[in-house]
């Protein structure tokens, strides 16, 4: 024991030393090479399909297509407003109500809002809308006079009002969830009530004292945000206009079309969004500079704030709850419809239920759903290792990490992933390694990763060091110190950080269908598939198994550090 | 930079020297090579029915042949196709991870002309003495694109109307027709977007309907004068899109939501490639009991679903068996059953014996099914370059918000 | 004149009192509350100020100028408070922290400009306006954060331990800076402490939580 312990700790330490470039190399590769293999062929390099020479021809053709101009303005439409309005909404909530118990109960609804999948959501949300929907049956034909549902454009309308709805029922909660985990950063509460003491009402109080500390560490998830309804593309086949679509759905359509020279128009349309993306970034960032310059003079001039904004706090209220409602009635319905026999219109309920559709996908599910658990897991548990070799490293060595390695490791959140998946995945077959259980899986860590660092690094760094001298007084190494009291104390953030990854790495679409090759098939793989059928029986089977399985894992995170310290009350969620 | 590429080149280099490709010629080799394989046959998962029929032909090359089938669901062909140009782009001539695709019209054009395709050996299958290469001509030819044996046939299919016969008791019986109805009734019709398969068939249908002389769409557009050819399709189009479902400002995607919106009672009419789907759908509770189809008086468009085997596929050896084993009578049977898919079977009847004859006498069209002989004239796919330029004109002149 | 008065204020948590006071304070008074940590300093300090969590009963009246605090919104309670920490907002400069108290009838930037030197200047900070809060000392900061609560023109004050993070010698100086600045403007003020030199320079009455009179 006495001799072995200088040896582990030499090698442990070297090997922890090395685990934050590491990880920063697994992160930042994938991407690289894949932005490298899409923006080759828009320049004309493929030479599988006989491109050779260095060419602007895939960006003329792109432009000269007559749709081009709506389409990237539909992307960056949809993009920023579907942003601006789950931001506002985000912070509107959370400003009015930080602090009251509704507010608790609030964040009780975020899990299961963030479990369910985006295609599920856009169905559900489509399905209550539409002029066929269940909002329409609900007061046809005795208030509305219909007995056919009117032609009422409103699902896939040309302005792309109802994805941006649908974007902002499904992004809200997860920048309420970012704002929350910021929060817990900062002594807000002493701040509000220091503000309101001095006359300021509530929303004024925050807007001034709190925003302007927590935005900066939300301000990766709201890019994040905005890269992701840039370039959405399964919502937006559901939700979006067609004539044309945005450009990421756009660019999958040439990507997928039998026409094998449209592959480098694709490529262009590919760069473009990665261009167009960048372009809003920077814009957004140059909003929030003169937004902060104008805060200032707002703060300077000690306006309190009127009645009227701090009575508007039920207006809030009401439209989180009505855009969370979309989702969950969305689902309702959905599930309802996995039931179902005939439902004509306008009947509000269901003329006949039936089994058979969970009887014929019930098997066959099975096996999936065991599949794309084991691949969640092993990404999971893989995950795991670097993150907390990345925060051990930070707490043992003392390597502070730089600023700019968060963007790396937003990066993979940042970049559309129709910018990079195509481009990556002609590297993978290159090198052989496509198709197996293991390469998809360190796809995934692409994703899963970067959520689990930023779900854990917080609750890490606040962990008390204290705990760690008095055990390095009491004669424990610094491996014994982490495995016997830091993982441990943080049990339970670990475990909402595995169920965080666990939920995206079974979210995972387009990076399990080609780096899998179409061999690894999990459920969302396979839920897309069948949703490109439109058929609302099986799509209501698939979304409720997709969302049961990351719901399961939020229930263990929640009820496993429970069970285990029951007779600690220090370990209690406070 | 300069080292991925010659990566990307090394990997190409060091790609396995050729093994022996499988002959379908000696057959009982190609059945012994099979055994033990895992076929990945990538097809269109979008409908539970056609899945079910796909799990049903693997558990019996299961148990026949020792071949287990993966069924890869894709959400689109072309996304099988992209796959084996992506490996082809990678330098993957060997050990592909497609071994058969489910395909026809342009997907199988484009693959054709790139080279991306195994065989010929189509006419070299062991059940290909049954197939109906007279009757049914489609088989040996895909959108005037010869198949040349690189794809086999499976199943026939051809366009069909559908309507609730308690709503609409008189539906609209040709193009003409159809056009009167929708002005008489705005919002009441629709057809997917133009590229959808099923929206250029419709576009098609319309071609020969407006036309005096259609055999003019069998040869290349470019021999003909396009523009005066197809002027009185956009005339037509012209009038009937403002009449369109959503006024033509929205189109639904694909075939199942075409389906969904005569189910809501959004249109009056629906289409499919498929003569039984409205029974298979009546019968799963999708649609009501009163739904039927019909056929325009003019024919609609006939094709055939093929199946083909990459390039590079990984086991060609089991794909063979498996091509051949769709066309064994007793599968085709179980396809054409109404209860099963309602796919019509590429057989020739009179080429089966008895026993094998009895299996298809013996099906039930279903509810809402037109017999064979209801069908009216199979009209045949125009040449691929026409509905290339098609869909392209379309895009401009209706895809497009103005 | 009395200004605030505490009358038959009780406050429990569960069947624990924590608090029990009849007590008033005159304007320019300061009273001392004074116990050990958990014995509900803060408590009645959250009581006042309208902030006691929902598991706290409270039963009695809070006047202040006659008015009942009581059910009134903190806002609109003039009450202002001064904790342990500064509490200066890290994102504003010094003047801005002091600008952001100074009512919005001050109109013009040049005006609270002015406002605000003046503050700085009686704080002895002149100059301090474009200032990093973060780079000035403990005691600075405690200036600061006391000309911020006043600038904000309140009834009241509470002071919340507000010298227990500085050293003997900042202590003293700040201790009658403070006490000055009440006596100047005329308003009671309610200091909450554990410190015995605090309560003897406070120069008002000392009481316990319970509303027991003590000795210094």
């Amino acid at each position: 024991m006495l001799l072995s312990k200088p040896v582990s700790g030499g090698v442990a330490d070297a090997l922890l030393r090395q685990t934050p470039r590491l990880t920063i190399g697994l992160l930042l590769l994938p991407v690289g090479a894949g932005i490298f293999g899409t923006l080759a062929p828009a320049l004309g390099w493929m030479p599988a399909l006989g491109g050779s020479a260095l060419t602007l021809d895939a960006f003329r053709s792109l432009i000269a297509w007559p749709g081009f101009w709506e389409a990237l303005r539909l992307s960056l439409v949809t993009g920023i407003v579907s942003t601006a309005l789950s931001l506002g909404l985000t912070l509107w909530l959370v400003a009015s109500w930080q602090g009251t118990a509704l507010f608790r109960t609030i964040t009780r609804l975020l899990s299961p809002l963030l479990s369910v999948p985006h295609a599920a959501a856009a169905f559900g949300i489509a399905f209550l809308i539409a002029p066929s929907g269940w909002i329409a049956r609900l007061f046809s034909p005795w208030a509305t006079g219909w007995t056919r549902p009117p032609d009422l454009l409103i699902v896939q309308d040309p302005w792309g009002l109802t994805l941006i709805l649908g974007l902002v029922a499904k992004e809200t909660p997860f920048l309420l969830l970012m704002t929350l985990a910021a929060l817990q950063q900062v002594d807000g509460n002493r701040s509000r009530i220091l503000a309101e003491s001095m006359g300021y009402g509530r929303v004024t109080a925050w807007m001034k004292t709190v925003l302007p500390l927590i935005y900066p560490q939300i301000r990766l998830p709201v890019y994040a945000v905005l890269a992701y309804g840039m370039s959405v593309v399964d919502m937006a086949v559901i939700l979006g206009p067609t004539r044309p679509s945005p450009l990421a759905v756009q660019t999958v359509t040439w990507i997928t079309d039998p026409d094998l020279s449209l592959r480098f128009q694709a490529s262009a349309a590919a760069s473009v969004l990665l261009f167009a993306v960048i372009a809003a970034l920077i814009a957004w960032w140059l909003t929030e500079k003169l937004a902060a310059r104008a805060g200032q003079r707002w703060v300077f001039a000690g306006a309190r704030g009127a009645r009227r904004v701090q009575a508007s706090r039920g207006v809030a209220l009401s439209l989180a709850a009505t855009s969370s409602a979309l989702v969950f009635l969305g689902m309702l319905g959905l599930a309802l419809w996995s039931f179902t026999g005939l439902w004509r219109f306008p009947d509000v309920l269901p003329a006949s239920y039936r089994l058979t559709t969970w009887e014929r996908e019930g098997p066959v599910m099975f096996g999936t759903a065991t599949d794309t658990v084991l691949l969640a897991g092993t990404s999971v548990a893989l995950a795991l290792v670097f993150v907390i070799g990345c925060l051990e490293a930070e707490t043992r060595l003392k390597i502070r990490v730089h600023p700019a390695s968060l963007l790396i490791l937003y990066l993979p959140l940042l970049v559309p992933q129709i910018g990079f998946l195509p481009g990556l995945q002609t590297l993978a077959i290159s090198f052989g390694v496509d198709g197996g259980f293991w390469v998809v899986v360190a796809a995934h860590l692409v994703f899963v990763l970067p959520y689990m660092f930023l779900s854990l690094a917080d609750p890490w760094r606040a962990l008390n060091p204290q705990y760690e001298t008095v055990a390095a007084a009491l004669g424990a190494g610094p491996n014994r110190s982490l495995f016997a009291i830091r993982l441990p104390l943080l049990l339970r953030p670990i475990l909402t950080a595995s169920a965080v990854g666990f939920a995206v790495s079974v979210g995972q679409y387009l990076p399990t269908l080609l780096i899998g090759g179409g061999r690894v098939e999990t459920l969302t793989t396979e839920a897309v598939a069948l949703a490109s059928g439109g058929n609302r029986r099986i799509i209501g089977v698939y979304a409720l198994a997709q969302m049961i399985l990351p719901f399961v894992a939020f229930a263990l995170a929640l009820i496993v550090p429970t069970l285990l310290f029951r007779r600690r009350r220090g370990m209690a969620i406070s | 930079m300069k080292r991925l590429i010659s990566a990307l080149a090394l990997s190409a280099s060091l790609a396995l020297p050729a093994l022996a490709e499988p002959d379908p010629k000696d057959w009982d080799a190609v059945v012994a090579e099979a055994r033990g394989q895992t076929v990945f046959w990538n097809a269109w998962g979008g409908d539970p029915r056609i899945n079910d029929f796909i799990a049903s032909v693997g558990d019996e090359i299961e148990e026949r042949y020792g071949i287990t089938l993966e069924h890869v669901k894709v959400s689109d062909t072309a996304t099988a196709v992209t796959r084996v140009v992506s490996e082809k782009a990678a330098g993957r001539d060997e050990g592909g991870a497609v071994d058969l695709i489910w395909i026809n019209g342009e997907n199988f054009v484009s693959m054709k002309r790139n080279d991306l395709l195994f065989g010929p050996f189509a006419e070299d299958l062991p059940n290909w003495q049954y197939v109906d290469t007279e009757g049914k001509p489609a088989v040996l030819i895909d959108f005037t694109e010869p198949t040349d044996g690189l794809e086999s046939p499976w199943a026939m299919a051809q366009l069909v109307f559908e309507y609730d016969a308690e709503m609409l008791p008189n539906p609209p019986r040709s193009a003409q027709e159809l056009l009167e109805y929708a002005v008489e009734n705005p919002g009441r019709v629709a057809f997917p977007q133009p590229p959808n398969y099923l929206g250029g068939t419709f576009l098609k249908q319309i071609l020969y309907g407006v036309l005096d002389d259609p055999s003019v769409l069998q040869v290349p557009a470019e021999t003909v004068d396009y523009d005066a050819v197809t002027a009185p399709l956009w005339a037509y189009l012209d009038e009937l899109t403002p009449n369109l479902w959503r006024s033509g400002r929205a189109y639904p995607q694909n075939e199942p939501r075409l389906a969904q919106l005569l189910a809501d009672g959004e249109t009056d009419l629906s289409f499919a490639l498929n003569p039984a789907r409205a029974s298979a759908a009546i019968a799963d509770g999708e649609l009501p009991e009163s739904v039927r189809t019909y056929v325009f008086d003019e024919g609609t468009i006939g094709n055939a679903s093929f199946v083909a085997i990459p390039y590079n596929a990984s086991h060609k050896a089991a794909a063979l068996v498996l091509a051949n084993h769709l066309l064994d009578p007793a599968t085709q049977a179980r396809a054409q059953d109404p209860n099963v898919l309602g796919f019509q079977t590429v057989l020739n009847m009179e080429a089966l014996s008895a026993d094998q004859r009895a299996a298809f006498d013996a099906l039930d069209l279903g509810i809402a099914t037109l017999a064979p002989a209801d069908r009216g004239v199979s009209l045949n796919e125009p040449h691929a370059s026409w509905m290339v330029r098609i869909e392209e004109e379309w895009a401009a002149r209706y895809g497009v918000a103005e | 004149m009395t200004a605030l008065s505490l009358e038959n204020l009780e406050i429990a948590q569960g069947d624990r009192v924590l608090v029990r006071q009849t007590v008033t304070v005159a304007a320019g008074e300061v009273l001392t509350i004074m116990g050990p940590s958990g014995s509900g300093k803060s408590t009645l300090l959250n009581a006042i100020l309208g902030t006691l969590a929902p598991e706290f009963r409270c039963a009695g009246d809070i006047r202040l100028e006659e008015r009942s605090l009581i059910g009134v919104p903190l806002r609109q309670r003039r009450v202002g408070v001064m904790f342990q920490d500064s509490l200066l907002f890290p994102h504003l400069s010094v003047g801005a922290n002091l600008a952001f108290a100074l009512p919005a009838d001050v109109k013009g930037r040049a005006a609270r400009a002015t406002r605000v030197a003046e503050a700085l200047e009686q704080a002895g900070l002149a100059e301090f306006a474009d200032r990093d809060p973060e780079t000035l000392s403990g005691g600075q900061k405690a200036r600061v954060a006391l000309m911020r609560t006043l600038l904000a023109e309140p009834r009241l004050l509470l002071l919340d331990e507000p010298f227990s993070k500085l050293d003997t010698d900042r202590r003293a100086q700040l201790r009658s800076f403070v006490f000055q600045r009440i006596i100047d403007r005329g308003i009671p003020a309610l200091l909450v402490t554990h410190d015995v030199e605090d309560a003897r320079a406070a120069g008002g009455a000392v009481v316990s939580p319970l509303g027991e009179a003590l000795a210094v």
